[in-house]
């Protein structure tokens, strides 16, 4: 049984519609990251969820129930704000503390929850401390501690991790998904960090303009996006794409990029004769001196290490800029200057330049 | 500030003495006052040096005021008393009809809220006087003059615009989404606005009862008007020392150390909470 389930979601405010027809079913015990740019309306989705605004068209079914127009205290849920939106004239403990209360338990029960989640997310030592008192790495676990405190069936964060530092967020980045499926919860984590959401969510529901653009795990997301829209929001640095023309010839595909001609491979026919944009993620292009087979001329205009990885930064012949990203040790020796850039055309995507659609199937 | 230089900081001390002297000499002259005999206080030139006496007071307490031309009784303390009720009755009432009103103004944009709220605080455009005559017909019609019922209720005029502008603007500065946590926590709309709202507004509601308190308690023409001499507070009580065989300075000086007092201790009171911040650093700005 679907835990959370939406159907055609919309609303609208003064300024525009905000969400539209949104269609969403989550699992018990899944976590899902609703991941899209800023203004997407990631945060109305879970306002509507939580019950703090009320949808204009559609349902909101929670554990199978239709909770469209309950009160928010019926619902069952645990939320995390993402300005952390503690009781500032209440204690760690209490605001722990303030979902179990609500609920009738005895002293002794809430006591024992609250130190349970306490130990688990480390601010055992600051139960004591009003939330001036504390550090943003401690505001941040205490508002995730009162989320998860009564153990509630669904949670909703709000991007929880944006306010805190880089350090402590990598650190939550890494816990947080065993944190979360040791409380049994259904979660939905909106954040518009694609890192965040590859590494947390079981799914992602990218969420552009409104709409659910895809819903898939982020293996498929990043392999196979739908859309321009949704391969641009994934990878860092952002996918290369290059205008290109192909041509239906013997062995499938062609295209011509920089002067050279280029295979395509047979997988994306129907894109023959129209205007295409050929994405290339920036690890799939090889970038060395010789010619070759399908490969075409490039510029190496600059060439950042970053450790792990030497980032490219590229021009072809027609003035395009492309990155490339290479492992690390292997181009200590790589200088800027003329070279040719290849890619299997297995791993490359074909978005149609009008509408914006991926052509063709991928693995 | 360390860097200013010593005739700076000279200059500094100067003017603030002399702003406090100015402000300030008034209230310690009226002290000193409070403790002379009229023809003491009447004395050129006056002076600092005198022989205290409590008889003042004394007079004031006892009700008895001892004139050259006999003795004539003084209902101060009763006016006292009065000040007392009506100000904190009305204050009490305001703050329990206008702190749930400024939440609803504050949190809930229903159809003509800042017409009702504009409305409220336009009762404190007229000048009194214009009120006043048509609100005493009315009153002796409905049988509430010289009651402290009427009275309370005009009060509200005073009061309840001031509570409900002031807190409406602390409950606008709270973070809803700290009231939609504790309500999303299973609390109900009513518990949110008891144990988030109130207590975080409190430093709001406390400047602004403080201050209807001083306003009610300050009024005068309210009640020299609608109420009759047992009903009256200090403010028109303190008319009964222009008496026929003059003005009894010592007492005035006596009555207003007597009035002053209990607003005084109020603002002391009120204080701890006026200083509380506001947000406390619970949201991440």
């Amino acid at each position: 049984m679907a835990q959370i389930e939406l159907k055609s979601l919309s609303k609208a405010f003064k300024t525009g519609k905000v969400l539209d027809g949104l269609d969403l079913s989550v699992e018990e015990g899944e976590i899902v990251c609703i991941f899209g740019p800023s203004g997407a309306g990631k945060t109305v989705l879970l306002r509507l969820i939580a019950g703090v605004e009320e949808p204009d068209a559609g349902a909101i079914f929670l554990e199978g129930r239709d909770a469209t127009d309950a009160a928010p205290e019926r619902r069952g849920i645990g939320i995390a704000f993402q300005n952390f939106a503690l009781f500032p004239h209440m204690s760690a403990f209490d605001n722990i503390a303030s979902a179990l209360t609500a609920h009738g338990a005895t002293v002794a029960t809430i006591k024992a929850k609250v130190d349970k989640v306490a130990a688990m997310l480390k601010i055992s030592h600051v139960l004591n401390h009003e939330p001036r008192a504390l550090s943003n790495g401690q505001k941040q676990r205490t508002a995730l501690a009162r989320a998860l405190a009564a153990d509630p069936k669904i949670v909703l964060l709000d991007d929880p991790l944006r306010n805190v530092d880089a350090k402590l967020r990598y650190e939550m980045r890494l816990e947080l998904p065993s944190l979360l499926r040791a409380s049994d919860a259904t979660v939905l984590y909106v954040t518009q960090d694609y890192k965040e959401a590859m590494a947390i969510g079981d799914r992602i529901a990218v969420l552009i303009d409104g709409r659910f653009e895809q819903v898939a795990t982020p293996a498929s997301i990043y392999r196979a996006p739908v859309s321009v829209g949704v391969a641009r929001l994934f990878g860092d640095p952002t996918i290369n794409l290059i205008p290109v023309n192909p041509q239906a010839g013997g062995d499938g595909l062609s295209c011509e990029i920089s002067g050279a001609k280029v295979g395509l491979g047979a997988a994306q026919v129907e894109g023959a004769g129209r205007s295409m944009l050929l994405g290339l993620r920036p690890e799939s292009l090889v970038v060395n001196d010789d010619a070759g087979l399908g490969g075409f001329p490039v510029d190496v205009v600059a060439v950042t290490p970053l450790n792990e990885k030497s980032v490219l930064l590229m021009r072809t012949r027609d003035g395009q800029e492309i990155f490339a990203s290479e492992a690390g040790v292997e181009n200590e020796e790589r200088k800027p200057g003329p070279a040719f850039a290849r890619f299997d055309p297995a791993r490359a995507l074909m978005f149609d330049e009008a509408s914006g659609a991926c052509i063709g199937s991928r693995p | 500030m360390e860097h200013s230089s010593r005739a700076e900081r000279v200059l500094r001390g100067v003017l603030i003495t002399a702003i406090l002297v100015f402000f300030l000499f008034p209230i310690l002259w009226i002290f000193l006052m409070s403790f002379q005999t009229n023809e003491e206080v009447l004395r050129i030139p006056p002076s600092l040096f005198f022989k205290p006496t409590l008889i003042n007071y004394a007079s004031l307490i006892t009700g008895k005021l001892q004139t050259a031309a006999g003795s004539l009784d003084l209902a101060f303390m009763l006016n006292l008393w009065n000040s007392v009720l009506l100000s904190t009755l009305s204050v009490a009432l305001s703050l329990l009809l206008g702190v749930p009103a400024a939440y609803a103004f504050a949190r809930f944009k229903f159809r003509g809220s800042e017409d009702i709220a504009f409305t409220l605080l336009s009762f404190r455009f007229a000048p009194p006087l214009l009120v006043l005559l048509p609100l005493s017909l009315y009153f002796q019609d409905i049988g509430l003059n010289d009651t402290y019922v009427g009275l309370i209720w005009v009060y509200q005029l005073i009061a309840l615009p001031l509570i409900l502008w002031i807190v409406r603007g602390y409950f606008e500065d709270i973070s809803p989404d700290i009231e939609y946590a504790y309500r999303i926590a299973g609390h109900s709309w009513l518990q949110t606005f008891l144990r988030i709202a109130v207590p975080l507004a409190r430093p709001g509601i406390a400047a602004a009862g403080l201050l209807a308190f001083i306003f009610c308690w300050n009024n005068f023409v309210f009640a020299l008007i609608l109420a009759s001499a047992d009903k009256q507070p200090v403010t028109v009580g303190a008319l009964a020392f222009v008496t026929a065989s003059g003005i009894q300075y010592g007492q005035i000086a006596a009555a207003i150390v007597l009035s002053i007092t209990p607003t005084l201790a109020l603002a002391l009171y009120a204080q701890r909470y006026l200083v509380e911040g506001l947000s406390l650093g619970a949201v991440k700005g």
